[in-house]
């Protein structure tokens, strides 16, 4: 209990400190790429969730984050639907279909699954490419309504991401720490011995693949009014796909810090790659640098603070 | 008070074109000591893979406490009592040998005790079977008496009522057979109904008070451990024509 009351303190802190970083009137491409860096912290904390925790990679991160964005130009399009909504929905919509890929692990397991979900990614692409209404192939501006919180929509969106962040790190905690968080541990190490060992390891496969899609989907439903132009090909970017991976992998997928380290590192190292070298570059260094964690540190950065000497 | 009666009544089993098991049929009383042997691939674990849920079936019924169980999953007939152990044991490699047996503990044992009860309770069991040293070590650093006295261990860790056991001594010294088998002879006594699956005829000729031969998925024979010895089928079974 007092862990639990530490936590939300720090959870508020967290929270109120991006409010008070939104009302600082720093140059604004600092919340424009303290969003992106956030975003991955949301991405990859809802990865790991079915990722590290039940050791299911899903390959098809971009799907379930442009879902999200989708769900939120279509709700912005038909309702001119608040943003709280369009972050609700986004998550239900991606939830479902993380449901949907929880009854493939029925069937599927290891680099099968991974696959299926790659799969799902292309499929889902080929479909929105072909939807008018969400501007099929050629993309969709978005018109962002005047007169946000904050007086400017790029911090509102900063402060928004802050508390999602926060919000997605909190749930991985606690799952982590309750009885959920064990079996799906257990499920991970053997499904078969966990499922003989009354682990009701279908509920708990099903309960993470749809937590894991709905942070996903809550993570993009923002995204259309923080670009405001999206298209296909920028919603189902293979950068999520290969970040939500490899942040974890970097951080250690063992607890809820280790995405947020690797986001946070990652994150960050590709925001000012971005800035000073180009954007192209991205993926290649995330590449180097998660081989050489595979191979070097396959535990991950937390695993290296736990172990410093190794075994 | 004691339960765990098993009732299988024409069990079969096919992999694709193969029949692995082909109408079993075999009634496990409670508190018995029950011996299943068979030479290599005649179906033994795929019996107790039908048995615990690991597999469906093809047809047949199977019955625990009077209760059908042939359909349920798995992990609510380990609830149920009928608790197997691995013939190619499977540790949960992350968690110490502790944690291992607070997952059954926890799920299986019916209410989800505080914690601090689990692991008190996990202790206990590990001090029973000898393990009490190697409670806080992963799976990994375990010599292979204690991964099988793990296995063990767990199993106990969701109260069966019903223990199978598969082949817990394979590839053990005949004083670490006496060792497992003076485990399984004390959860007898403590009411455990169980079934042993065991290649060790000295082994299971001790320990059983009924034993049942499957060969080709189909059992040819069954009786006491003095009848089992003295039929000419097993012995044709096993030693060929
Ligand atoms: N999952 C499976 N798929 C296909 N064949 C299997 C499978 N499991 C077992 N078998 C086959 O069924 C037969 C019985 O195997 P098994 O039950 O493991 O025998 P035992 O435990 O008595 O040695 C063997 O011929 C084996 O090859
Ligand atoms: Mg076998």
């Amino acid at each position: 209990m007092v862990r639990t009351g530490g936590g939300l303190l720090v959870s508020l802190a967290v929270i109120v400190g991006g409010i008070l970083l939104a009302s600082l009137r720093v140059n604004l491409y600092f919340y424009f790429a303290g969003y992106v860096v956030l975003q991955y912290v949301v991405v990859a904390t809802a990865w790991n969730i079915l990722g590290g925790y039940a050791g299911y990679v899903n390959f098809g991160t971009s799907a379930f984050f442009a879902l999200g964005a989708y769900t939120a130009i279509f709700l912005i399009e038909a309702f001119r639907a608040p943003l709280p909504v369009l972050i609700l929905a986004g998550g239900l919509v991606s939830g479902l279909l993380g449901l949907g890929i929880g009854y493939l692990t029925l069937r599927l397991k290891g680099v099968f699954f991974s696959i299926a979900t790659l799969a799902l990614s292309v499929v889902l692409q080929t479909l929105i490419m072909n939807w008018d209404y969400v501007g099929g192939a050629k993309g969709v501006t978005v018109i962002r309504p005047g007169s946000p919180l904050f007086g400017n929509w790029v911090r509102l969106l900063f402060t928004v991401m802050v508390g999602l962040a926060v919000a997605a790190v909190t749930v991985a905690w606690i799952i982590e720490r309750s009885w959920v968080g064990r079996g799906l541990r257990a499920l991970r190490d053997s499904e078969e011995a966990a499922e003989c060992m009354g682990v009701p390891t279908l509920r708990l496969k099903l309960f993470a693949t749809t937590i894991s899609g709905f942070l996903l989907g809550v993570a993009g439903a923002p995204f259309p009014y923080y670009v405001t132009y999206v298209e296909p090909s920028s919603a189902f970017n293979l950068d999520y796909a290969v970040n939500a991976l490899a942040m974890p992998m970097i951080g250690g997928t063992t607890t809820w810090i280790g995405p947020v380290i690797g986001a946070v590192l990652l994150g960050t190292a590709q925001q000012v790659a971005t800035v000073t070298i180009s954007s192209e570059l991205n993926l290649l260094i995330v590449g180097v640098v998660l081989v050489a964690f595979v191979v070097l540190a396959p535990e991950g950065i937390v695993g290296l603070v736990r172990r410093p000497r190794g075994r | 008070m004691v339960g765990g009666r098993l009732e299988v009544e024409g069990l079969t089993k096919r992999f694709g074109g193969f029949t692995a098991l082909n109408g079993v049929s075999l009634d496990v009383k409670s508190g018995e000591r029950f011996g299943l042997i068979g030479p290599n691939g005649s179906g033994k674990t795929t019996l107790i893979n039908c048995v615990s849920g690991a597999l469906s079936t093809d047809g047949g019924r199977i019955r625990f406490e009077g209760r059908d169980i042939t359909a349920i999953p798995a992990h609510q007939r380990t609830r149920l009592g009928v608790v197997r152990s691995f013939q190619i044991p499977k540790p949960f490699i992350s968690m110490t040998v502790l944690e291992n047996l607070v997952i059954p503990l926890e799920y299986a044992a019916g209410a989800r005790a505080e914690r601090a009860d689990c692991a008190a309770e996990a202790m206990d069991i590990l001090r029973t079977i000898g393990l009490e040293s190697k409670a806080h070590t992963r799976p990994a650093g375990l010599t292979q008496i204690e991964m099988r006295k793990l296995e063990l261990a767990r199993a106990m860790a969701a109260k069966p009522k019903l223990l199978i056991s598969d082949e817990a001594m394979a590839g053990l010294s005949s004083g670490e057979v006496d060792d497992i088998l003076t485990i399984l002879f004390r959860l007898n006594e403590r009411g455990i109904t169980i079934i042993m699956i065991e290649h060790i005829m000295r082994a299971v000729m001790r320990f059983s008070e009924r034993i049942i031969v499957l060969d080709a998925g189909e059992p040819i024979a069954e009786g006491t451990p003095n009848e089992i010895v003295r039929n000419s089928a097993v012995e044709k079974a096993y030693l060929g024509e």
